[in-house]
């Protein structure tokens, strides 16, 4: 307050102290106005610049990783397509093998029934028998006329007879020869029907096959495009990625739901085995033990599922030889059924100490302790969770085995849009500094405008005096010179601005 | 290969380490006063000791002694134990606790005089042997010490990591008439307990045994 007191004392009138005072301030900040203005555009640069930059790294940073993306992406469908592929030609294989295993014997079948029926249709094809060739004879004596004489008569009708009687057989073989045909036409049905059967699933593996191989044609499509690294592909497999993320994602939740209800399951009778008052760190020794079970549980589950080809997060698993690879899964099989069978007698466990505590509450509460449920529907329902929770979250493996490979390019993603965003907060900033600077410098020239307005009216009063030729000569440069300056900094200020 | 099993040794050691059990036991020593009338209120010490027996776990520590004439004294303990670590076998304890309990209060004679000081003695001896990680001291008692001519109790209390919490500090007649008096019993308590370093508390809502073991 006194230094404002003093201040005003310069005069007997404060106004005109104050008017003083302003004076003075308003012809110091005239003067300082050029090196004020230098160094605030300097400022505004450097802000500006420093910002571009980082901006610029960022980006640089951005496009390496949207690039190591897309290669993880296009290796990542690589081998799921050479999986399918391989998986397409395994089950051909299987298919070829099958059938080409039973081909002797189904070619030994055909040739067999094909012989049959050869035979048996050369056989159809007997002629039947005709009648004797005398008889013509007979039948041109037969008609030859007779005067009356008995003996001719006799004769003629014995023949009669004769001929009648070998008509009648003759019908009868012919009639029996065409039965027999018949009937051998007639047993050939079977080996027809066996032949079409036979014939039709041929023709069903053939176009099997077919379909097979129609479908290695998408698939080898499909891998070539990636192969090619082609925008689409990228884009398919990118989308592909990210619904197997939150897919994977919300069954590894479920998942965690199963292995907390399983933890509680056996929580507490590990305090029966390993003490329950026993910590590691602030943790029950007796919980961090049932975890412990658990965690080893998920273990020889991702083990098996690696070992029976199901994932592939070890290679060094699925590489194994297959004699090695089936003890494996004996091994690890053999593991997990123990300690389902130890987790199902935890859970009994688990039982009895819970109604034992409930008993111990009632007593102290006062209450007489009541008798045992007669059910043992919980009990049994909690053993059998105990084993089968186990084999459950054995395949756990495969949605992690997605989550972690889709991991990967989704956060591959996410870290690409995050740097996105810095280099354009970076760059924000730093056209903001630049506007600032400016801002700034004119708010400044605004608070000194009646000292500019002076300058103004001394400049456009020299302006009238006339000077000499070499004054003259030296504004010109210093004119031409600001000029084309000026002319730069415009030129540099659009260039920043546009980049 | 040398280092991953240097690093699973260091594990298993600093694991090893880590299996303490003392530094979250709890040490629970209860006074109970059975001076005059104060004897009859063991019933509701009853329920205290039914919530503690209720709620102390495995390898926890409890003690239950009374307050008479003369309580710096190992006789005057009534029961004593450290839970098993097994929940079945620490139950069976708890019950036969409980029992030991039931019979001491069925059968208890009031004392002529009041030895608070002594019993806390006692308990801070009794429980720096147990050398739990908590240590509580629960005084049922109203709080008004009456000492037998002779015996001196003017050494101070070390009760640097005890709780010591009054409960069902009951007022007396004369305190009704001037509650001054029963202000000042307590105050005097608190003096003498963070004087020693201990913490003090009063628990008069027996509904609210729960901030016994609030921190």
């Amino acid at each position: 307050m006194a230094f404002i007191k003093s201040l005003l004392s310069i005069t007997a009138n404060p106004a005109l102290s104050v008017l003083i005072w302003l004076i003075l301030f308003l012809a110091a900040l005239y003067f300082a106005r050029k090196p004020f203005h230098a160094t605030i555009k300097a400022f505004a640069r450097v802000i500006n610049n420093a910002m571009r930059f980082t901006a610029s790294s960022i980006l640089l940073a951005e496009k390496r990783l949207v690039q190591r993306n897309r290669e993880v992406l296009v290796a990542d469908g690589l081998e799921n397509a050479e999986r399918l592929v391989e998986r397409e030609f395994d089950r051909i294989n299987a298919a070829v093998v099958r059938d080409l295993e039973g081909y002797p014997g189904l070619h030994h079948q055909m040739s067999e029934v094909i012989t049959k029926m050869e035979e048996d249709f050369t056989k159809t094809a007997d002629v039947p028998p005709s009648l004797p060739n005398w008889t013509n004879i007979i039948e041109a004596i037969a008609n030859i006329e007779h005067s009356g004489d008995s003996m001719v008569s006799n004769m003629l009708a014995e023949i009669n007879r004769t001929l009648t009687e070998q008509h009648k057989a003759a019908i009868e073989t012919y009639r029996n020869s065409s039965a027999t045909r018949h009937s051998l036409l007639n047993k050939m049905k079977p080996f027809w029907r066996t032949l079409q059967k036979t014939l039709s699933e041929v023709g069903k593996s053939i176009s099997d096959l077919n379909k097979r191989a129609k479908r290695i044609d998408r698939y080898m499509d499909n891998y070539e495009q990636i192969r090619a690294k082609t925008d689409k592909a990228v884009r398919m497999l990118s989308s592909s990625s990210m619904t197997q993320f939150f897919i994977s994602g919300l069954v590894l939740l479920i998942a965690f739901g199963g292995a907390i209800i399983n933890f509680n399951l056996i929580a507490l009778p590990m305090s029966e085995m390993v003490g329950g008052g026993s910590y590691i760190g602030p943790y029950k020794t007796s919980d961090v033990a049932g975890l412990v079970i658990i965690l080893v549980e998920l273990s020889m589950g991702l083990f098996l599922m690696e070992s029976l080809r199901i994932t592939r997060l070890f290679p060094i698993i699925g590489s194994m030889d297959d004699k090695m690879r089936r003890r494996m899964i004996y091994i690890t099989l053999t593991l997990l059924t123990v300690l389902a069978g130890v987790e199902s007698a935890l859970a009994f466990m688990r039982d009895r100490i819970a109604a034992d505590m409930e008993a111990l509450r009632q007593t102290l509460a006062g209450a007489e302790a009541m008798a045992h449920a007669a059910s043992n529907i919980p009990t049994i329902g909690q053993m059998v969770m105990g084993f089968v929770l186990p084999f459950a979250l054995t395949f756990v493996a495969i949605p992690l085995e997605s989550f972690i490979s889709s991991a990967r390019t989704v956060l591959g993603i996410v870290g690409a849009g995050v740097l996105r965003a810095i280099a354009f907060i970076l760059r924000l900033v730093g056209n903001a500094g630049l506007y600032l600077g400016k801002f700034i410098i004119s708010v400044y020239d605004l608070l000194i405008f009646p000292t500019l307005w002076l300058e103004g009216v001394i400049t456009s009063g020299q302006k009238g005096v006339k000077k000499t030729p070499k004054e003259a000569k030296n504004k010109k440069i210093m004119k031409k010179f600001k000029k084309s300056f000026t002319n730069k900094g415009k030129q540099t200020e659009e260039k920043e601005q546009l980049e | 290969m040398k280092k991953t099993v240097a690093f699973i040794i260091v594990l298993v050691i600093f694991l090893a380490g880590c299996a303490d059990t003392k530094k979250h036991s709890k040490g629970v020593y209860m006074l109970l006063d059975t001076s005059g009338t104060y004897a009859l209120e063991l019933k509701k010490a009853q329920s205290i000791l039914n919530y503690l027996l209720g709620t102390l776990q495995p390898m926890d520590t409890l003690a239950v002694a009374c307050i008479d004439t003369g309580s710096f004294s190992e006789k005057d303990i009534i029961a004593k134990v450290t839970f098993y670590q097994r929940p079945s076998v620490a139950n069976n304890q708890k019950r036969a606790f409980q029992k030991k309990i039931d019979k001491f209060t069925s059968e208890v004679k009031s004392s002529k005089y009041t030895d608070i000081s002594g019993g806390l003695y006692q308990a801070i001896e009794y429980l720096n042997e147990a050398d739990t990680g908590k240590k509580y001291i629960l005084i049922f008692s109203d709080l008004k010490e009456e000492l037998k001519r002779g015996h001196v109790r003017d050494v101070p209390f070390q009760l640097a990591g005890f709780n010591v919490i009054a409960l069902n500090v009951t007022k007396l007649r004369a305190d009704i008439r001037d509650p001054k008096k029963y202000l000042k019993r307590v105050e005097q308590w608190r003096a003498k307990v963070e004087g020693g370093n201990g913490q003090w508390r009063v628990v008069n809502d027996l509904e609210r045994l729960e901030n016994i073991f609030a921190e």
